[in-house]
């Protein structure tokens, strides 16, 4: 149930942002910012770890909590009723050429499994490297590949 | 599983470029050489980058520059060229000579140094491809080639 999926360059700016709803891609501009700083401290913290960590897969990064707070005024007694959490898991995927993959996923319905995610950044991956392999795409410019944004979408859509 | 006439229509195609590349009246003086190569070696950086993608895909992430290099010794010249280099040399200060006694491209000139000059036009692609490769992994790098005689 992927809510936003962004690729970062080598060089920590944003080849590709999409999310659902698609008015809040500011706010998610910004959570992926921050989750650039997980990223690096775990690439880091790899770097000087033992051989059997050289997953390219990072796993979750952290979770979030946005809290929604609705009002109950049918009794005229405004109520904090429910606070909905909405988990906002975020995942990472760095390849071996320093690109950035980061998948925010809304965990309220069903957990995802760990496969899950794993399966989505392969596919991710290898969708990324076809753009690449394009000889009208020069590095370092935005993706606008409609097979790459027909991939995003069957992922995000899925679930939803 | 890999088609058979790979490696062939690989080395026809490079042939072909690198005649391209001095054709059309390109100039024939150093200036025109100069440009050719600069044609080729551009091109094979391209290549190079997009290969990077492509290769290790599923390698696990590489720890240091020496796995990066073994990684294009082994990976990268059997993808290209259907063979691994034959040996790689480094002074551990950042330098890094890979060695191939039977360079394809070479191997169907003549014996001799007849051919010697003409040797850098055919070099020119691969070390785009390596210097493009090495950059995508992240390694900033210049890459030289050197034949001693043909067929290298």
């Amino acid at each position: 149930m992927a809510v936003c999926i962004a690729v970062i360059a080598k060089e920590n700016y944003p080849l590709y942002i999409r999310s659902i709803p698609a008015e809040q891609e500011l706010k998610f501009h910004y959570t992926v910012h921050t989750s650039l700083d997980v990223v690096d401290e775990k690439v880091s913290a790899m770097g000087k770890a033992l051989v059997d960590q050289r997953e390219l897969y990072l796993g979750l990064l952290y979770p979030t909590e946005d809290y929604k707070v609705s009002l109950l005024s049918r009794l005229g007694i405004p109520c904090v009723k429910s606070m909905f959490p909405n988990q906002l898991h975020r995942y990472g995927y760095v390849t071996n050429s320093k690109v950035k993959f980061v998948m925010v996923v809304d965990s309220s319905n069903t957990a995802l499994r760990d496969n899950e995610i794993r399966s989505m950044f392969r596919k991710l991956h290898n969708s990324y490297t076809d753009v690449m392999c394009n000889p009208f795409y020069n590095p370092g410019d935005r993706i606008h590949s409609r097979a790459f944004d027909n991939m995003v979408t069957s992922m995000m859509v899925q679930v939803c | 599983m890999p088609a058979m006439a790979d490696e062939t229509l690989f080395q026809l195609l490079h042939t072909q470029v690198v005649a391209a590349a001095y054709g059309a009246g390109r100039g024939s003086g150093d200036e025109g050489l100069r440009a050719g190569l600069t044609v080729l070696e551009g091109m094979g950086f391209r290549v190079g980058q997009g290969l990077a993608e492509r290769l290790p895909q599923g390698a696990l992430a590489f720890r240091e520059e020496l796995d990066t290099i073994k990684f294009l010794c082994r990976d990268l010249w059997g993808a290209v060229f259907g063979k691994q280099t034959d040996n790689l040399r480094t002074n551990h200060q950042g330098t890094y000579i890979l060695q191939d006694n039977n360079f394809p491209f070479l191997t169907q000139m003549a014996w001799g140094q007849q051919y010697l000059e003409e040797a850098p036009k055919f070099l020119a692609f691969t070390c785009g491809l390596l210097r493009g490769t090495l950059s995508s992994l992240g390694i900033e790098s210049s890459v030289t080639a050197s034949v001693t005689s043909l067929p290298a």
